[in-house]
């Protein structure tokens, strides 16, 4: 295997980063709105890429329409959810953990039609723009990386800002940091609770359209990408915006460089990367800006 | 220490005699051997959710008994492979392995709490999986395979567990060990969590301030209790190992370990007996419903969902207002029995 230069690595790295970022964002918001892990993320986000790949790459529909229903078609799936499984069985159970059960149950669940309905196999879809970006042959990304990566931190940099300044962000802000307190100022609840689930199942959605012109998408990237979807939370620290961006940026950036650097010994990026995880957290048990909760 | 009701001990004389009599006697009128199979698999993993179980009782979620489970495999069949030694003698050292490993790794990462705490030990799963992808002495992804039979075991020239490989059914034999072992786990588990230890992580799990404010060392109660858990762990799963006379990294993997911990809430975090109701529904369920083909997955996750939006604080909730009515009255009867025997 050829040497990569160093200016490709971090632009491997930062377009994985991007990616990342984005599916760590819904996750760290549900999270941070009810105290849920969400172990079904993984496979939101393996249907947005087949609804993408269905409108797309199927029915031929623009592809920023397309993506659009990803994202809509999540967002209700995701109210759906918080609504009928998640809020009463949080209001019902003696421990918060029970929601974990629910939330694999869910996983199963969703595996299992997306078997049924789109099958097993590998699919993907048309380029969206053809063409490599090539500079002295040191640096060489395809256009259509840098579109997605340009999208991908385009919809964070809209998030954040919906966040900050709208009324729902706020109330949802207000939600994460005392759901008490939130409720006492007058927020409603269950309301804004479901449409937190909904934004982060939709961003779940979203990254799913966006990496099926890419990576395509089949059944089985459910699963790894919840658990590093996990791990990119528990890098920024659980439930906290900037902590989750910064999380989904530093493992993409120590996959780009470990894929380079260590692809000689064989297969032992993910378990280096694993193992300096444990120790990090071993000294900052609650991430790089995680909140000291339990 | 609270005595025991005789309804307890008949309880547990129907148990026994169910699992020891009752099922193999079944199961051979009706012929589906492959149930041997599952129960013993069903007993193993009850074991290992058994372990899972006591780290809830301190208040932690543990996603990582795939690992344990993986390490006492490996110890195992690499000690019966490379070195020959009786497995009997290789089942405990499997556990106490996967204990050492727990202390080691439980000193720093105990310090976490909550979801902190789950997915360090979901990424615990992988580290070991892929450890013994990466190690020499595992063997890669090809694993140790045609594992030998147990030997016989034997003290003082007596016979106690004889020669696997000269029985006529290995399945019997197997689900009656499996059996025995679970039956011991969970009792053992009954007596630690009705002792002062079992107080003690009952404080822990409320409030660890508090717990430690008051002279309790959770920092050693939580070691303890965490090693406990794993030496479960390794024991479950070096005898799976040697069921399947196979180890593989991927015989343990992440799914196992959300699994194990799905058999104790679907079980019901509050009862000892919890995480083998839940392994059983869930194993067994997943078995049955394997006649349905394409749609197996669909009818067992629907029905997973449906019992926790029903019955989120578990299986065992279901029985719990009635067992405390019976109890109550149970008890008064009791006392008049006592006094009129004195």
């Amino acid at each position: 295997m050829k040497d990569l230069s160093m200016e490709q690595i971090l632009a491997n790295g930062v377009y994985l980063g991007s990616q990342y970022a984005m599916i760590a964002l819904g996750l760290t918001l549900i999270f941070a709105l009810m105290n849920v892990l969400n172990f079904a993320h993984g496979q939101m986000y393996v249907i947005g890429g087949f609804i993408t790949y269905t409108f797309y790459g199927q029915l031929g529909v623009p592809f920023v329409l397309a993506l659009l229903m990803s994202c809509i078609t999540l967002a209700i799936l995701g109210a759906l959810i918080e609504r009928y499984l998640f809020n009463p069985v949080i209001k019902r159970s003696a421990r918060d953990e029970s929601t974990m059960l629910l939330a694999a149950g869910i996983a199963f669940l969703l595996d299992a039609l997306i078997l049924l309905i789109f099958g097993e196999k590998q699919h993907g879809v048309p380029k969206i723009i053809n063409g490599v970006f090539n500079y002295e042959f040191r640096l060489i990304i395809p256009y259509d990386r840098i579109l997605v990566c340009l999208m991908a931190i385009l919809s964070i940099a809209i998030f954040i800002c919906f966040m900050q300044f709208s009324k729902t962000g706020r109330a949802l802000r207000a939600l994460a940091q005392d759901r008490v307190a939130a409720q006492l100022m007058g927020v409603n609840v269950d309301r804004y609770s479901m449409i937190g689930f909904a934004l982060g199942a939709m961003l779940a959605g979203l990254v799913g359209g966006l990496l099926v012109t890419i990576t395509g998408i089949n059944l089985g990237m459910g699963g790894p990408t919840s658990v590093k979807a996990f791990m990119m939370v528990m890098i920024g620290g659980a439930g906290v915006i900037s902590g989750a961006i910064a999380g989904g940026f530093i493992l993409g950036m120590l996959e780009a460089v470990g894929l380079a650097v260590l692809s000689q010994y064989g297969d032992i990026t993910y378990l280096l990367i694993f193992v300096s995880l444990m120790i990090f957290l071993a000294i900052r048990p609650h991430g790089l800006m995680g909140k000291p909760w339990g | 220490m609270k005595s025991i009701s005789t309804k307890q001990l008949v309880g547990v004389a129907v148990f026994l005699f169910a699992i020891f009599v009752a099922v193999p006697v079944a199961i051979f009128v009706t012929g589906r051997f492959d149930f041997f199979f599952t129960l013993t698999s069903v007993a193993l993993l009850s074991i290992a959710s058994a372990g899972v179980w006591l780290t809830f009782h301190i208040g932690r979620i543990n996603i990582g008994q795939g690992a344990f489970a993986l390490i006492g495999a490996y110890v195992s069949a690499i000690l019966v492979t490379k070195a020959g030694i009786n497995f009997w003698l290789t089942l405990p050292l499997a556990g106490i392995f996967a204990a050492g490993v727990a202390v080691l790794i439980g000193l720093p990462i105990l310090r976490l709490r909550g979801v902190y705490f789950a997915m360090i030990t979901l990424v615990l799963t992988e580290v070991v999986r892929l450890t013994a992808l990466a190690l020499p002495i595992t063997n890669g992804a090809k694993g140790i395979v045609s594992i030998p039979l147990p030997m016989e075991l034997s003290a003082f020239g007596l016979t106690i567990i004889p020669d696997f490989s000269t029985l006529a059914n290995t399945k019997l034999a197997f689900y009656y060990v499996a059996c025995a072992l679970m039956v011991v786990c969970f009792g053992a588990m009954y007596r630690l969590v009705h002792s002062r230890l079992g107080h003690l992580c009952r404080s822990m799990q409320q409030n660890e301030e508090l717990a430690s404010s008051i002279g309790v060392n959770i920092t050693y109660i939580r070691i303890i209790i965490f090693a406990i858990s794993s030496f479960l762990g390794g024991v479950g799963g070096a005898m799976f190992g040697a069921i399947a006379q196979s180890v593989y990294p991927s015989s343990f993997q992440v799914a196992d370990s959300v699994n194990f911990m799905l058999n104790c809430f679907l079980g019901g975090l509050g009862y000892v007996f919890g995480p083998m109701l839940g392994t059983l529904v869930l194993y067994f369920g997943w078995d049955l419903l394997f006649e349905l083909g394409k749609y197996q997955m669909l009818v067992y996750s629907s029905i997973m969902i449906l019992l926790m939006r029903f019955l989120p604080n578990g299986l065992l909730s279901l029985t719990f207002p009635k067992r405390r009515n019976a109890k109550s009255a149970a008890v008064p009867f009791k006392s008049a029995q006592e006094e009129r025997s004195r």
